[in-house]
């Protein structure tokens, strides 16, 4: 029956595309995580009336922070084909696209990172100092410790994001589902195959969306 | 204990700079609870975070157990704060721990092992009251449960200072109660000195031994709780011992009888420790030809003694009442004769 509503659906092709779209999408997750984390923390305790409070530091990384996130993202692509091939020696393939999917998503992430540390009360934060709790502390056991549920709901968003940007990042060539519905599906007007494409895209935003907001609910203790 | 020497604290606003802290200096004794009353801006929050050094002062020292807190390393500053712990108005719980994790979280930073820490994490949950709800979060417990895990968290590295920021200011009156006692038993217990801050004569009178009152960033008047309750010298010291010694409708009542009655004088009797137990009233009733009516009267109880106050109007023959406001000036206790003005 699936034969019947894809007749040139190549199977094996579409099982490769959604394999490179997992991929990408897997490694600029994590990847994103970490820098969105740091450049985050970054901002808030250098913001004001925070522990490392720096306008200088603040001001710098925020309008980098504001830049490469107002920058369309199909765009940044192409802005970054010279330093993608100096950092990777090609501009083709899945790893061809992870720094711009990065810097992509890094600097979004660090914005929501900023807003769920923020959110944390700062009598909490003054508690902990009163204890003579050291800045590492202070960063694990209560930044991120407490704001834990919005920072896995914003990496969820972003995720699903992710996928989307992995799909642009397919034009250019990095292969995965949305080159396969660029290149077999739309240009040679074959609408199945971009039907399934986007079938499966969509799944996998439906399993990302289902596992964040499992772990945000059991982590909110709130 | 604690001796804070010409503190000064400054902080830079937008219309210039604000004075918190003006030149306070204070001496507080071991084992002591020591009082620090204000309205809201007075500057005794400023001043409770210099003796932990949450503030640091502009000028002037802060000493704490023989630890500079104003003079020293960061380093050093983050071990000296391990022995002054603090708890405050609005609990500040970790709300991603339980209530034992959060009892176990000063013992981490002052990298306790294990095995100690759940043992300590145990007795303090016996000591404050709170036996079975160690797998609580924050948000399943009620406002005085709350403060009972700070109160528990404060105490989890054995600290020589307690200071406590309006820590019974978010409570209702009951549980607030329940609070201080707990605070006037870990005193007694564990010899335990103790420094609030709060806007509650209440709290005051119920379990401080002395005060300081704070106003505009200077303290203004201090000494003994119940001298202060005696004999307060200051304005603000009056209205703040009204608060728990005069009923709103006390005012009300006199100014009726007052105007009611062209005869007879209206006095406040003012008792304190033993004199509040005196047969003051009947002896004054045999003496002298008058007529006594009791308008109202109320003992409070603070660490240092009762005190207590009677409002009496006297009436009679105006040579009797005299002798009887004379008399009553005699037998130590303090006499005010209310006009209408």
């Amino acid at each position: 029956m699936i034969e019947q509503f894809f007749p040139n659906v190549n199977w094996d092709t579409m099982f490769e595309a959604t394999y490179e779209t997992v991929y990408m999408t897997a490694i600029s997750v994590a990847i994103t995580a970490v820098l969105g984390i740091l450049l985050g923390l970054l901002l808030f305790l250098t913001s004001k009336g925070n522990i490392w409070e720096n306008r200088g530091v603040y001001a710098i990384t925020s309008v980098l922070v504001n830049i490469f996130r107002s920058i369309p993202f199909i765009i940044l692509i192409v802005l970054l084909i010279p330093f993608t091939r100096f950092l990777l020696d090609t501009i083709r393939g899945a790893n061809a696209a992870l720094p711009a999917l990065i810097i992509g998503a890094a600097p979004f992430y660090a914005r929501m990172v900023e807003i769920a540390l923020r959110e944390i009360d700062k009598g909490v934060i003054e508690a902990a100092r009163s204890m003579g709790a050291s800045m590492t502390t202070i960063i694990f056991k209560v930044l991120l410790a407490e704001s834990k549920p919005a920072l896995v709901s914003g990496i969820t968003v972003t995720a699903i994001a992710l996928v989307g940007y992995t799909a642009m990042a397919g034009v250019i060539g990095a292969g995965g589902l949305g080159n396969l519905a660029f290149l077999d599906g739309f240009q040679r007007s074959r609408d199945d195959v971009t039907l399934a494409a986007t079938i499966i895209i969509l799944l996998i935003v439906f399993v990302i969306q289902f596992i964040g907001d499992f772990f945000t609910n059991r982590l909110d203790k709130r | 204990m604690i001796t804070i020497s010409n503190a000064k604290k400054l902080f830079k606003t937008k219309n210039g700079s604000l004075t918190a802290v003006d030149d306070v200096s204070l001496t507080i004794k071991e084992g002591e609870i020591f009082g620090v009353i204000g309205y809201s801006g007075a500057g005794k929050s400023t001043l409770i975070r210099m003796l932990n050094g949450l503030e640091l002062p502009t000028s002037g020292t802060v000493d704490v157990n023989g630890k500079v807190i104003s003079g020293i390393s960061s380093g050093e500053l983050r071990k000296a704060r391990q022995k002054i712990s603090m708890i405050f108005q609005h609990f500040n719980l970790l709300w991603s721990r339980t209530v034992r994790e959060n009892i176990s979280f000063p013992l981490e930073i002052a990298g306790v092992r294990k095995n100690t820490r759940e043992k300590k994490v145990e007795e303090l949950i016996k000591l404050v009251g709170l036996d079975g709800r160690g797998d609580a979060y924050p948000s399943q417990l009620s406002g005085g449960q709350k403060q009972r895990v700070g109160i528990a968290r404060a105490l989890a590295n054995d600290p020589e200072v307690l200071l406590c920021d309006e820590a019974t200011s978010a409570l209702d009156p009951q549980t607030t109660d329940s609070i201080l006692e707990l605070l006037v038993d870990i005193n007694k217990r564990l010899g335990l000195t103790i420094v609030l801050i709060t806007h509650e004569m209440h709290v005051i009178r119920k379990i401080c031994h002395r005060v300081a009152v704070m106003e505009e960033g200077r303290v203004v008047e201090l000494g003994n709780v119940l001298d202060i309750f005696k004999q307060p010298k200051e304005p603000i010291t009056k209205r703040f011992v009204q608060q728990v010694t005069e009923p709103e409708e006390t005012k009300e009542t006199i100014e009726h009888l007052l105007n009611d009655y062209e005869d007879g004088l209206v006095v406040k009797l003012a008792f304190v420790g033993e004199s509040a137990e005196q047969p003051l009233i009947t002896t004054l009733i045999r003496s002298f030809n008058i007529n006594v009516n009791i308008l109202q009267g109320k003992i409070s109880h603070t660490q240092n003694g009762a005190y207590g106050t009677l409002f009496l109007h006297l009436r009679g023959d105006v040579p009797e009442v005299k002798q009887a406001v004379e008399y009553l000036e005699k037998a130590s206790v303090g006499v005010e004769v209310i006009t209408n003005d």
